[in-house]
């Protein structure tokens, strides 16, 4: 592995994360919506944005240094923390189903990632 | 510790409300393919300028971007009823559509690998569906 691949994986490991604390901001700006349309404007859903963007950043630093094959996955680890996060912050219930759906998921974001490389 | 009475009861229409969430994502998800397929052409050489004019009269670029709005406006829409722990995941339907796509649009050439791979993300979308609070 050379150097510019390890960065490559680990901006785009970050922007992995990053974005997995963008969705939590905002569901929890979601649970705040109501009639009103300027209820859309709050802290949580802003900040939540404001990672999502962060998070494209990151990503579209990271994957120009390295093959799609390797990097594809990477970012779909995020889904992995997103269902610890819904576990963690809204108890939200796991179950066979989501770990079995989560494993195809990441599994066919590997084989699209192998053959765009 | 019994916590059944600090529950709210659940409302007979919560779980179409849910579905309707999923559902919504699921659709929306298409237009997040597009946005990412406008942005592509939108940054290639042919329409590029970083300038603030040049970026001004990319049209692809913010017609890319402005899909990007409305795919986050849909998402939120449908977190406040949804489970975060299904919605995030339906997102990768995104990876299916772009793939398509690509195939018809940028005539990119299709390839077992591809096609085992948005093959197996559907079934998983549609195993993590089974698994939604009812």
């Amino acid at each position: 592995m050379t150097p510019l691949l390890v960065k490559s994986m680990l901006l785009v490991f970050g922007a992995s994360v990053v974005g997995s604390f963008g969705a939590v901001f905002l569901k929890l700006g979601a649970m705040r919506l109501n009639k009103n349309l300027l209820s859309f404007v709050n802290v949580r859903l802003i900040f939540g944005v404001t990672l999502y963007l962060a998070s494209s950043v990151i990503y579209a630093l990271g994957v120009k240094g390295g093959p799609l094959s390797v990097l594809y996955p990477l970012v779909s680890l995020g889904y992995i923390f997103t269902l610890l996060w819904s576990k963690l912050f809204f108890n939200e219930a796991l179950n066979g189903y989501k770990f079995a759906g989560l494993g195809l998921i990441l599994l066919g974001v590997f084989f699209v990632g192998l053959g765009s490389a | 510790m019994n916590t059944i009475s600090t529950k709210p009861t659940p409302q007979p229409n919560a779980a179409s409300a849910r579905r309707k969430s999923a559902t919504i994502v699921a659709a929306c998800t298409l237009l997040g393919a597009v946005a990412q397929l406008l942005i592509k052409v939108g940054m290639s050489p042919a329409h590029f300028d970083p300038s603030v004019v040049g970026l001004l009269s990319d049209v692809p670029l913010i017609a890319g971007y402005s899909c990007y709005g409305l795919f986050t406006i849909a998402m939120v829409l449908a977190l406040r009823e949804g489970e975060l722990s299904m919605m995030y995941p339906i997102i990768s339907l995104t990876y299916v559509w772009v793939t398509i796509l690509s195939y018809w649009l940028l005539k990119e050439t299709p390839n077992l690998y591809k096609n085992l791979g948005i093959v197996t993300i559907v079934i998983g979308v549609g195993v993590l569906g089974r698994g939604g609070k009812k």
